[in-house]
C-alpha cells in the first residue's frame, strides 16, 4: 500500500517534471529574437528585393553578434499578393516572430503594416515605395527605411523639370505604388511650373509589352515620359522606348524608380544617360565599399542596392534597440521598441549617421545618379555617376505635410 | 488631324500595327499548342516555359558560346526541341491513356519546376539581349517609328505559321500525322511507327515555342516569367480559335492581338482582361471555338 502510494507520488513528480519541460523551452525561446524577412522571392521584384534582402538582414545579424540573446531569421515569399502577405504575417506573429523586414510591393507593405500595428509587433518596411506608409497610414509600430515615392519624385522628378523637361506623360503601374509615385511626381512637376499632359495605367503584373503605351504617350507630345513603375516593367519600358526611337523624337525618359539591379539587367548600352535616385550606392565612399565587400559573399550574384542595404541597416538598428531595452521588455512590445529606435541615433556603414522621425520615416541623404556609358564604366557594376546629393532633412516629405496622425501639430 | 471615335487616326493605326506584332507571338505560340493538342491530346501547360527556354538558349549561345542571333534562331529550337523529346519520352508518354487533366497537371508542374530552376539560376529581372545589327533601326512611318525588328517578327511568324500549316495539310508526313490522330492503331498496322511520330511531333511543337522565344529575346527582357505572362493569353487564344484547329489558332492569334491593341487605346486598364471576356462570350455562343468542330 505504502509502496503503491510512493510510486504514485514518484509518477506525479515525474509528470510534473515533464510538464515543466515546455516551460523551460519557452524560457529559452523568450531569449530569441525572431526576424521574418517577408519579400518577393519569385516575382518581378525578386532581384530588387528577395535573396539580396535576406543577405542584408543576415549580414546585420552576423555583425551584431551575440549580446545575451539569440537571433533567428525566417524567410517567406509573399508573391506580391496582399492576402498572402497578411496571412504569413499573422501566422508568423502568432508563432512568436517579433519583427518583419523588407515587405516590398506597396499594397502588401500597407496591409502588413496594419497587421503589425494590430498585433503590436514591429514592421520595418524597406522594399515598399509608397509614402503613405509614413503619411495617412503611418503606424506607431512601423518604420519606413531607405526610400519612398516622395523622395524619388523630388530627386529625379525635380531634377528633370529643372533640366527643362516641363511637360510630362505618365506610364503608371495600376496599383497602390504606381498611383502614389505618379501623384507625388505630378505634384513636383506642377509646383515647378510644368504640365502633366496625360497618364496611362498599365495592368500589373500582367504587362510585358509596353510599346502600345509608349506610342500613346508619344502621341501626346510630352518632353518627358515619367515611368511610375518598377522592376521588370521599367526594364521593358526602357528597352522598348529605345527600340521605338523616343529619344530621336526629343522625348526623355524619367525612370522614377530604378535600382542598380535594374540597370544591370537593362545593360549600359541601352540604359546610358538615364537618371535615377538611390539612397545607397556601393561605390559612394569608403564605408559603403567596406559594407559591400562584407555582404557580397552572401549576395546572389548581384551588388546590393538601396533596399538590400536598407534591410541591413534597419535590422542592425532594431537589434541595437532590443539590446538596449533587454529582450524581455522588447518581446511583444512593438510600439516601445519603435519608440526606442526613434530615440536612438542611427549609424552604419551603408547609410552613415541618420535618425528616425516621429512619423516613422528614416532620414538619410538621397543621391541623384546618371547611368554611365559603356566606355565610362571601368569595372563590373561601375554604373553610376553622382550628379547631386540632397541632405537628409530635405530629402523626404516635411513632417507636417504627410497627414500622419502620430504627428502632433 | 482626322479622328476616329475621338482617337487621332495615326495613334489608332499605330496601335493596330502593334497589335498585329503581339498577335504574331500569340499565333506562333498557339500554333505549337494546337499541333500538340491536335495530335497528342495533351494540353501542354509547359509551353510558356519552353518559350522562355528558347529565349534563354539564345542568350546562353551568345553569352557563353559567342554564337549570334541567326544561328540561335536555328540552334535554340533544336536544343529546346530535344529537351521536349526527352520530356515526352520520360513523362508525357505515360499519360496518353489517361484523362486530359493528368497531362495538364503534369505539364503545369513541369513548367513550375523549369521556371523555378531558371529563377534560381538567373534571377528575375532578366538578361540583356541585343537586337541583331542587321535588324536594328526603325522606319519613320510618319505617325510612328516602326522598329525594323518588329516588322521582321511579323514576317517570320507568318512564314512559320504558313509552313507548318502546309506541312500538316499538304504533305505525306502531315497525312500520316492526321491519320494517326484519327486512328493510331490502324496507322500502326500500315507499318508507321506511331509512338516515334508522336514523340517527334511534341518535339516539333516545343521547337515552335522556342523559335518564339528567340524572336522575343531582343524585345522583352529575357527572364524566367516571360512565358508565364503570355501562356494564359495564348490558351485563351487556342480556346477561342477551337482546340486543335491549326488555322483557327493562327487567325485568332493575329485577330486577338489587334483587339488587345485597340483596347489599349480605349480602355488601357482592361487590356489584360479583354481576351478573357471574348473567351467567355465565345464559349457561351460556340463551345467548340470559332473554328473548331463540335
Amino acid at each position: 500500500m505504502e509502496a503503491g502510494r510512493r510510486r504514485l507520488l514518484a509518477t506525479g513528480a515525474a509528470a510534473g517534471a515533464v510538464a515543466a519541460l515546455p516551460r523551460v523551452a519557452r524560457a529559452q525561446a523568450a531569449a530569441t529574437i525572431r526576424i521574418g524577412v517577408l519579400t518577393d522571392m519569385s516575382g518581378s521584384y525578386r532581384d530588387n528585393t528577395g535573396p539580396g534582402s535576406v543577405a542584408g538582414t543576415q549580414q546585420a545579424v552576423a555583425e551584431f553578434g551575440s549580446r545575451g540573446f539569440a537571433v533567428e531569421v525566417l524567410v517567406a515569399d509573399h508573391q506580391n499578393k496582399p492576402d498572402v502577405g497578411v496571412n504569413i504575417a499573422r501566422q508568423w506573429y502568432d508563432q512568436g516572430v517579433d519583427v518583419i523586414v523588407d515587405i516590398p510591393t506597396s499594397s502588401v507593405g500597407l496591409a502588413v503594416q496594419n497587421v503589425s500595428r494590430e498585433k503590436n509587433k514591429v514592421a520595418l518596411n524597406v522594399g515598399s515605395a509608397t509614402s503613405d506608409l509614413t503619411g495617412p497610414q503611418c503606424s506607431p509600430t512601423g518604420i519606413h527605411w531607405a526610400y519612398d515615392t516622395w523622395m524619388l519624385a523630388k530627386s529625379t522628378g525635380g531634377a528633370t523639370v529643372q533640366a527643362g523637361g516641363d511637360s510630362w506623360f505618365f506610364i503608371t503601374a495600376d496599383y497602390a505604388f504606381g498611383h502614389a509615385l505618379e501623384r507625388d511626381a505630378s505634384a513636383f512637376v506642377r509646383a515647378a511650373g510644368g504640365k502633366v499632359l496625360g497618364t496611362v495605367r498599365t495592368p500589373f503584373p500582367a504587362t510585358t509589352d509596353f510599346s502600345a503605351f509608349l506610342v500613346q504617350a508619344q502621341a501626346a507630345k510630352p518632353k518627358v515620359i515619367g515611368l511610375a513603375n518598377a522592376g521588370a516593367d521599367t526594364i521593358n519600358c526602357v528597352k522598348q522606348a529605345a527600340e521605338f526611337g523616343l529619344a530621336r523624337r526629343g522625348i526623355k525618359l524619367a525612370s522614377l524608380l530604378l535600382f542598380i539591379t535594374d540597370v544591370h539587367s537593362i545593360g549600359l548600352q541601352t540604359g546610358q544617360g538615364l537618371v535615377c535616385s538611390e539612397t545607397f550606392y556601393w561605390d559612394l565612399n569608403d564605408r559603403t565599399r567596406a559594407f559591400t565587400k562584407r555582404v557580397l559573399p552572401r549576395m546572389p550574384g548581384l551588388h546590393p542596392n538601396s533596399i538590400h542595404a536598407g534591410c541591413y541597416s534597419a535590422t542592425l538598428h532594431y537589434l541595437k534597440a532590443v539590446a538596449d531595452m533587454g529582450v524581455a521588455a522588447a518581446k511583444g512590445a512593438g510600439a516601445e521598441v519603435v519608440n526606442r529606435m526613434k530615440a536612438m541615433p542611427c549609424d552604419d556603414d551603408a547609410f552613415g549617421p541618420g535618425r528616425i522621425r516621429e512619423d516613422g520615416r528614416k532620414l538619410c541623404p538621397s543621391h541623384l545618379f546618371e547611368v554611365k556609358a559603356p566606355a565610362e564604366s571601368r569595372a563590373p557594376w561601375d554604373y553610376y555617376k553622382l550628379l547631386q546629393t540632397t541632405p537628409a532633412e530635405a530629402a523626404f516629405r516635411p513632417l507636417n505635410e504627410g497627414n500622419c496622425p502620430l504627428v502632433r501639430s | 488631324m482626322d479622328d476616329i471615335f475621338g482617337i487621332p487616326a495615326p495613334l489608332l493605326f499605330g496601335q493596330l500595327l502593334l497589335g498585329l506584332i503581339n498577335g504574331a507571338f500569340y499565333a506562333m505560340l498557339s500554333l505549337g499548342l494546337a499541333v500538340i493538342f491536335g495530335l497528342l491530346n495533351i494540353v501542354n501547360m509547359a509551353h510558356g516555359a519552353q518559350f522562355m527556354m528558347g529565349a534563354f538558349a539564345a542568350w546562353m549561345l551568345l553569352a557563353w558560346g559567342g554564337i549570334g542571333y541567326w544561328w540561335a534562331l536555328i540552334l535554340a529550337p533544336i536544343i529546346v526541341g530535344i529537351t521536349g523529346v526527352i520530356m515526352e519520352k520520360l513523362f508525357i508518354s505515360k499519360l496518353y491513356k489517361l484523362d486530359h487533366l493528368y497531362g495538364l497537371l503534369l505539364t503545369f508542374g513541369l513548367a513550375l519546376i523549369i521556371e523555378g530552376v531558371f529563377r534560381n539560376e538567373f534571377g528575375s529581372s532578366g538578361l540583356p539581349y541585343r537586337i541583331p545589327p542587321e535588324l536594328s533601326g526603325a522606319w519613320d512611318l510618319g505617325f510612328m517609328f516602326m522598329p525594323v525588328y518588329r516588322g521582321w517578327v511579323v514576317i517570320a511568324a507568318l512564314i512559320l505559321c504558313l509552313a507548318t500549316w502546309l506541312m500538316i495539310e499538304k504533305t505525306r508526313l502531315g497525312a500520316y500525322l492526321r491519320a494517326a490522330t484519327e486512328n493510331a492503331a490502324l496507322v500502326q498496322a500500315f507499318g508507321v511507327n506511331v509512338p516515334r511520330m508522336i514523340t517527334l511531333t511534341y518535339g516539333f511543337g516545343v521547337a515552335l515555342a522556342a523559335v518564339g522565344g528567340v524572336l522575343a529575346a531582343p524585345i522583352y527582357s529575357v527572364n524566367p516569367q516571360m512565358g508565364s505572362n503570355l501562356i494564359i493569353v495564348v490558351f485563351a487564344v487556342v480556346v477561342i480559335g477551337g482546340m486543335g484547329s491549326i488555322l483557327g489558332s493562327v487567325l485568332t492569334g493575329f485577330a486577338l492581338g489587334i483587339v488587345e491593341g485597340l483596347t489599349k487605346v480605349f480602355w488601357p486598364e482592361a487590356s489584360a482582361t479583354v481576351i478573357f471576356v471574348i473567351m467567355a462570350i465565345v464559349l457561351l455562343a460556340r463551345p467548340a471555338g470559332l473554328f473548331g468542330r463540335a
